[in-house]
């Protein structure tokens, strides 16, 4: 269990607390990360400006990974899907493949079109097991009510995820959660967007997006949200404060990271998961948990 | 670059600049039954926004309006319409196509631009400095190169 540890943009710079958890989790369940300082943008922040600028950036990066032999591993939804679907791209189609390495060639690549591309979320799930998790665990979370959130590029398109879930009902979170004890308490919007990526044009409709689920989730009587994407936790963490206050409403969820989450049934501490990184406090839930 | 005398002088309507754009007209198959729009999580909130009306709009060959306007930009690229489409048009990659388009035409809100250039300057939206790597460091993190310039150079010159 050996991966290209794919940062991307928002991680290094918003999303510490996800990366230190990550890494502790890795380290807890034998998955080794090998870092690549120079891997860019994944290119999905370029694509509604320029597609073919995107898609040679994420190919570079593919490159990167399959010049050392390894699969990338991804803590971001959106790098995982732009990676995977030009990953996909150019394994199917000769054409994709020679136009992409004509662009490569100025910076003396070629790309040969095997790496593989997976989210962490799911190296824990289908390389390390649920089995091996179970085993790890050293403080079972009995049953605590926890809200996921799946996001869109996780789940889709789902033709550049081979034999993934369905994105209508899908699972593998709540199995996740289950595997240290957790109890998956369903509200009905678990892989509606977050909004994200309207933000930086529309931020009206973008807040009330994340509003809507920030609702159902409240009233589910969840006492944390779960994710697995930087900036699906910018949506729901970062701007929580600013939702309640634009809309007059008070939720008070804590948002963590599927790492944070798996990471203190794991026995880790807040230091390492980066805790006390997240902007809704998450004090007065670990400590019950911890109790 | 897409402009209207280019377009006539090529014989194209729109929706064939779009077929072109995208290596497929599997768009003509819509028979605007709604899936896109009624699915949609941004119309949800934003009744702005309609994937059936912006596929419609390409049909009456309205291109200016489409590309000129505000609504494009509302897409959130969640692929909820692409994943349903009984028809399976790449609803999605269509809007990512007329983004384009609209970027290439200087019609895209600031913010987008502005991300691009980054993007284009670093090789990365979220721009590392010094400081950066000291709370990197101070948290047990690994270094990373604060300019991605083999990115850079890919990208030079490239639309």
């Amino acid at each position: 269990m050996k991966y290209a540890f794919f940062l991307g943009c928002t991680i290094p710079a918003r999303a510490r607390h996800y990366e230190m958890s990550a890494r502790a989790v890795a380290g807890k369940l034998g998955v080794e990360l090998v870092d690549f300082p120079d891997f860019s943008c994944c290119g999905f922040p370029l694509k509604s400006s320029s597609l073919k600028g995107a898609r040679l950036l994420a190919a570079r990066n593919l490159s990167l990974a399959e010049e050392q032999g390894l699969g990338i591993a991804t803590l971001c939804s959106s790098c995982n899907s732009m990676l995977a679907e030009e990953a996909h791209l150019l394994e199917n189609d000769p054409g994709a493949l020679e136009a992409v390495n004509a662009g490569l060639s100025n910076i003396g690549r070629q790309y040969r079109g095997t790496t593989k591309v997976k989210h962490f979320a799911r190296v824990l799930l289908e390389d390390v097991g649920l089995d091996r998790i179970r085993e790890a665990v050293t403080m079972d979370l009995e049953g605590l009510e926890i809200a996921n959130h799946y996001g869109c590029h996780y789940l889709k398109p789902t033709d550049i995820y081979p034999g993934g879930e369905e994105p209508e009902n899908p699972s593998s979170l709540h199995r996740l959660l289950e595997a240290v004890g957790a109890r998956s308490v369903p509200y009905g919007y678990e892989s509606n967007c977050c909004g994200g990526p309207v933000l930086v044009s529309h931020e009206d409709t973008a807040l009330t997006m994340a509003k809507q689920k920030l609702d159902r989730i409240k009233a589910s009587g969840a006492r944390a949200m779960n994710l697995v994407c930087p900036f699906c936790s910018v949506m729901y963490d970062s701007n929580q404060k600013s939702i309640e206050a634009k809309f007059g409403v008070n939720y008070q969820i804590p948002v963590l990271y599927l790492t944070q989450i798996l990471g203190l049934a794991l026995g880790l501490d807040r230091k390492a998961l980066g805790l006390n990184m997240n902007v809704v406090k998450t004090k007065t839930l670990t400590e019950e948990i911890q109790r | 670059m897409v402009d209207d005398t280019e377009r006539e002088k090529a014989g194209r309507d729109f929706a064939g600049l779009i077929a072109e754009e995208l290596g497929t007209d599997r768009m003509y198959a819509c028979f605007e039954c709604g899936h896109c729009t009624s699915c949609c999580p941004v119309r949800r909130v934003d009744d702005r926004f309609s994937p059936r009306k912006i596929i419609h709009m390409i049909f009456l060959d309205m291109m200016d309006e489409v590309l000129a306007g505000d609504t494009i930009w509302l897409c959130s690229s969640c692929y909820a319409c692409q994943e349903i489409c009984p028809q399976g048009i790449k609803i999605t990659d269509l809007i990512t196509s007329l983004k384009n388009m609209a970027f290439q035409m200087g019609h895209a809100p600031q913010g987008v631009a502005m991300q691009a250039d980054l993007i284009r300057t670093h090789g990365r939206l979220y721009v590392l400095d010094e400081f950066d790597l000291k709370k990197r460091e101070k948290a047990g993190l690994p270094a990373l190169s604060l300019e991605i310039d083999e990115a850079k150079t890919l990208l030079e010159g490239k639309q």
